[in-house]
């Protein structure tokens, strides 16, 4: 379950994103998950809602990207999408890979519910 | 709606304090390996058997890390072998400040090769980089051939992979080519071992190996 340590870097860095004040119009935090990142985007999604639910961002969720696995053929240049976890390229059966995505585990953006905007919106 | 551009890695505050551990390595010539493996794969038992074997031409120091209790750290510290032992109550991962702590109670310069011996688990420390040179994952024989499809992340991640317990192979349903087969679809350049603690075969392969400090590149 190292997911909850994982929520809880999460929660560090949007709290250094974002000021005192803005901190309840905070609404999503988009992430960026790999398939190779070897995280559970279910269980971290859980954990995130866990610690934020007694903070000032209880209204706060995660809105994660899941990022396939994708590599290039270093000796054919073949660029395809990893498959049940097989290494190896399905044109030249190379295996000198370049790896392209799937060990992201990276924060995005974070969306605000701006009261002010809410305002203009006649809300 | 107002929208905050971040784009920052998660675990970068870790990979910051890994870097810093990596360089401090660098400088005083220190190679170091993090050991990763299920609960009861053998790492303490190839710590012990590495210690027999090159006690006296390597200057050897271990971290410990478990989740309760210094039992492992006591088996280590009867070889001579300095140690540290992290323990992380409850905690599934060693992460890179731990390491950066337990070096204070080492000295760097009385050390050429540190073991980093992590918690017994497959999946989460393979996300937190600790300032090594290469993970070694080890699995035994007991454990079956399928663990490196069970557990992409960590065969993906180590540069080695030692399998223990090969004495046992005639009681257990393991197939080693197919463990094999299994852990190079899921990394090509990994460096295999096998090894039994027991009978002590291919442990010279492998002290061999670590005498000569080459790590393929993934």
């Amino acid at each position: 379950m190292h997911e909850l340590s994982i929520a809880q870097s999460i929660l560090e860095i949007v709290k250094q994103s974002v000021t005192e004040k803005q901190q309840p119009d905070v609404k999503w935090v988009r992430i960026r998950v790999g398939q190779l990142s070897g995280v559970l985007p279910d269980s971290l999604d859980f954990c995130f809602s866990a610690i934020v639910s007694e903070t000032s961002m209880s209204h706060a969720a995660l809105a994660i990207e899941q990022v396939p696995t994708v590599s290039r053929c270093r000796k054919c240049g073949h660029r395809f999408q990893v498959e049940d976890m097989a290494f190896f390229c399905p044109m030249c059966q190379g295996t000198d890979l370049e790896l392209i995505s799937g060990k992201e585990l990276e924060i995005l953006e974070i969306e605000l519910d701006d009261k002010e905007n809410k305002k203009d919106n006649g809300l | 709606m107002s929208i905050i551009t971040i784009e920052r890695k998660v675990l970068e505050k870790n990979d910051r304090i890994a870097e810093k551990n990596r360089r401090l390595f660098s400088e005083h010539g220190v190679f170091v390996l993090n050991f990763v493996s299920s609960p009861g794969a053998g790492k303490t038992s190839i710590l012990e058997k590495t210690f027999q074997q090159l006690g006296n031409a390597m200057k050897i120091a271990v971290i410990e890390g478990d989740v309760q209790t210094d039992l492992d750290s006591r088996r280590v510290a009867s070889y001579g072998v300095p140690v540290v032992q992290i323990i992380t109550m409850g905690a599934c991962h060693l992460e890179a400040k731990f390491v950066r702590d337990a070096m204070k109670d080492l000295n760097i310069d009385e050390i050429d090769t540190l073991f980093i011996e992590n918690v017994g688990n497959l999946v989460c420390p393979s996300n937190y980089d600790l300032g090594e040179a290469a993970k070694v994952v080890v699995v035994s024989t007991t454990e079956g051939d399928d663990k490196p499809l069970k557990y992409p992340g960590m065969f993906r991640n180590s540069s080695v992979l030692i399998i223990n317990k090969i004495d046992l192979v005639p009681y257990v349903h393991c197939d080693l080519k197919l463990l094999e087969k299994n852990a190079l679809q899921i990394n090509p350049a990994l460096k295999i071992f096998e090894i039994s603690c027991f009978t002590g075969e291919g442990i010279p392969e492998w002290c061999s190996w670590l005498s000569k400090r080459e790590i393929p590149k993934v």
